[in-house]
């Protein structure tokens, strides 16, 4: 399970049932650890994962999930689509598919992909287990112990596992308020040529990036899609939240500007219907989705076929739009819940962006503040966030943490962020009376007044290129 | 055979660790022919043990609560038999300042060390103190939360400037932080069973990490990330030196059944100095106090034996 999909609820935990019994002796381990292969090395339980465990807890307040509401989609309309699915397709349901997917579902996709400007035709589309697969996949596809893969820093922490299951080496290159810095990207591209490491791949989430919360502005993603083709370097676009806009005109995917060629598409029903369902899709260039087929077959040989089935159902017997516009409303409501809770509890020296869409705001504090510690004490007042550095791989990000408001209803949102606002500012005034340096007075006191949603927000700082 | 409550999980940190001690414990009782009651401490711990009525409780927690006395204490109250040491003896344990303070009364050797509450910090100015610690305790200064198990929130602070941020850092996880002179040397961990001729030290485990931080919490829970030498490899006086040394702080701290005393070692001096007292160290499979028994000859499962024996023993009449 990925930070992403830590699920709130008994059982999540490992409460009694991680209890079960266990056969293993000290002696045992050794035995075992002998077995194991070299890239286990690469996946690691951690502290953090011990702390996050803690946040499932019912009592805790958590802003630590990466969860859509799925309370939004009616049960009434899960009951007659089932039932609809069983009384019409019950044997096909029940059986094997195909392992690209099935059909109709690719048409469903089709009409998703388009919704964002993407022209796509079915037999370019891979059907896959949620998109999770998808990063998968492409790591057992195109990576070899040791090969680089650029990633944004911060990056999708549910990615990190999986670089390191395949033993990649993974460079990340700094992000601000416009997405990728593409002038680091080159000059890192530049450095890694000359030391003949010349990556597989580079991984972004363009839009509303998770964990960052930022947004590629076109002209980087041009410039993007362009240097791809140029060293004939493949992308994986992680495009999860591209739909989820609160505001603004939508920019073209890099899978819209790059056509195909260089761009490996991931889609994903999880954030327009449902997380539970596990399908994702990938649109790539022929011979990588051949390649990305036959690695599928040996992962699951098919996706879910009753799944599949019922999201058929769903597009044919439903408008998916609709829904997609109630998740959307939900959402920026909630996520201006939070940045005006933001505005009014942190204390000025920390920076938070705001984000456009998606569902994730990404807040730093001043470097002396470590947020994988401020966890711990941010757990005795029942409330959790995910500390920074799940998001590198290289330690770095140890004064940020990652904010989800979309699985979270309005008063807990405000009432965890001020629960956190009051834990980092008692950690500010002591580091302050360690150095004897003046603490710095709350905006809100010194202006004497709250100021309005998104005053303060202080984005990550904008530079050329 | 007895009816055994295995009390695990809890609300601490060390929660996950805590829930695979507890799953081995309950695997090796239930080996054992013992009718075993797991459950995960929460707010109907009293219910459960009321209803449940156990013979004796096995406790596998870490960390608050479960370390500290708390549910020492509701079993005495309840009473219900229960393993390793008593409400007193644990409190002294996981307050790092209060075990460091009755080894150095009792004349054993512990680090150098100073100790502050945060009020000490925002009431009373202990700030401007800062400077005259250091120097007496020279860099790196050692800074840890009183009471916090495992090696959660331990920072080097390898100059001044690092002193402020890891005592932010150590009060996330305390209202007390002690910092702490530094020695450097091996790591030693000496795991005490009691037994019919009273306490004896096990083999000594010694700690290598393999590169990285010497207190890097995420190593020790990990194989493959810290080397676990049993027993460590010692000269003989050496051996005999540490095991009476973690014997002796044991008694101090007043200990039962069995404990786990963390030493180093100095690589200059050959000094020999407590570090802490665990009252309930890990029991999973990578833990050091099952480890060392398996070296000692001690299977798991007569480890659990003999505590459960002693906790009976305990037990008024």
């Amino acid at each position: 399970m990925t930070i992403d999909e830590t699920p709130r609820g008994p059982g999540s935990g490992g409460e009694s049932d991680s209890m079960a019994r266990s056969r293993t002796t000290a002696r045992d381990l050794e035995r075992y650890a002998g077995l194991f292969a070299r890239r286990t090395q690469g996946m690691r339980s951690s502290a953090m994962r011990d702390l996050m465990a803690i946040t499932a807890r019912p009592e805790v307040i958590s802003l630590a999930g990466g969860l859509p509401d799925t309370s939004t989609f009616p049960a009434e309309d899960l009951a007659a689509l089932m039932a609809r699915v069983a009384a019409d397709a019950s044997a096909r349901a029940l059986q094997y598919g195909p392992t690209e997917g099935m059909d109709e579902l690719k048409q469903c996709i089709v009409r998703v992909m388009a919704e964002e400007g993407m022209d796509v035709v079915a037999d370019e589309l891979l059907v896959t287990t949620g998109g999770q697969q998808v990063i998968d996949l492409v790591c057992k596809t195109l990576i070899d112990p040791g090969d680089v893969i650029v990633a944004e820093g911060p990056t999708y922490p549910g990615a990190v596992p999986t670089f390191g299951a395949y033993e990649a080496d993974v460079v990340q290159v700094e992000m601000d308020a416009d997405g990728m810095r593409i002038d680091l990207l080159e000059a890192t591209l530049e450095r890694l040529e000359r030391e003949d490491r010349s990556p597989k791949f580079i991984y972004t989430v363009p839009t509303f990036q998770n964990p960052a919360g930022v947004t590629m502005s076109l002209e980087r993603r041009r410039r993007l899609v362009r240097i791809a083709a140029e060293r004939e370097i493949l992308v994986l676009e992680d495009n999860p939240y591209g739909l989820l806009r609160y505001e603004g005109d939508p920019l073209p995917p890099l899978y819209a500007l790059d056509k195909g060629e260089y761009v490996i598409y991931l889609g994903t029903f999880s954030k327009i219907l449902s997380p539970g369902l596990r399908l994702g899709w990938t649109a790539a260039p022929r011979p990588v989705l051949e390649k990305l087929n036959l690695a599928k077959q040996g992962a699951d040989l098919c996706s879910s076929t009753f799944g599949q089935h019922f999201v058929i159902e769903y597009f044919a017997q439903r408008d998916w739009r609709q829904l997609l516009s109630a998740l959307r409303e939900l959402y920026r409501r909630r996520r201006d819940t939070m940045l005006s809770a933001l505005a009014e509890h942190l204390p000025r020296e920390a920076e938070w962006t705001r984000p456009t869409g998606g569902l994730f705001i990404w807040a730093t504090l001043p470097s002396y503040i470590d947020t994988t510690d401020l966890l711990a004490r941010a757990l005795r007042e029942h409330v959790a966030f995910v500390p920074g550095r799940a998001a590198f791989l290289d330690g770095r990000g140890g004064s940020s943490m990652r904010l989800n408001f979309s699985g979270v209803a309005d008063d807990d949102l405000r009432e965890g962020v001020a629960r956190i606002g009051a834990v980092v500012s008692e950690q500010l005034r002591l580091y302050s009376t360690l150095t004897g340096k003046e603490p710095a007075k709350r905006r809100t006191e010194a202006l004497g007044e709250v100021p309005a949603a998104g005053a303060r927000v202080l984005p990550l700082r904008r530079r050329a290129g | 055979m007895s009816r055994v409550a295995v009390l695990a999980g809890g609300q601490s940190l060390e929660r996950q660790v805590s829930l695979r001690s507890g799953a081995r414990v309950r695997e090796a009782l239930e080996r054992l022919g013992h009718d075993v009651i797991p459950i995960d401490v929460g707010p109907d711990l009293v219910a459960l043990l009321t209803s449940s009525r156990p013979d004796v409780a096995f406790i596998a927690l870490h960390g608050r609560d479960g370390e500290d006395g708390t549910v020492q204490e509701i079993l005495e109250l309840l009473g219900v038999p229960y393993t390793a040491s008593g409400p007193s003896a644990c409190m002294r344990c996981m307050d790092k300042v209060v075990a460091k303070h009755a080894l150095r009364d009792a004349g054993l050797p512990t680090p150098d060390f100073y100790a502050f509450s945060q009020t000490a910090f925002e009431s009373l100015g202990a700030a401007q103190a800062l400077p005259a610690i250091e120097q007496r305790l020279d860099f790196p200064v050692v800074v840890k939360p009183a009471a916090q198990g495992s090696a959660l929130g331990i920072r080097f602070a390898p100059t001044a400037a690092d002193v402020p941020p890891a005592i932010v850092a150590a009060f996330s996880y305390d209202t007390k932080v002690l910092l702490e002179r530094h020695i450097a040397g091996r790591e030693l961990a000496i795991s005490v069973l009691d037994g019919p001729a009273g306490p004896e030290p096990l083999p000594v485990v010694e700690a290598i990490p393999l590169g990285g931080d010497h207190y890097d919490f995420e190593a020790r829970y990990e194989i493959g990330r810290t080397e676990f030498v049993c027993p460590a490899a010692l000269d003989e006086e050496t051996t005999r030196r540490t095991q009476e040394l973690a014997l002796e702080a044991y008694g101090v701290l007043g200990c039962y059944g069995f404990a786990r005393i963390d030493l180093m070692l100095d690589e200059d001096s050959g000094e020999a100095t407590v570090l802490e007292a665990n009252a309930i160290p890990g029991l999973t499979e990578t833990s050091l106090l099952p480890q060392s028994a398996e070296a000692a000859g001690i299977s798991f499962a007569s480890f659990v034996a003999r505590v459960l024996d002693l906790a009976l023993a305990r037990a008024p009449a």
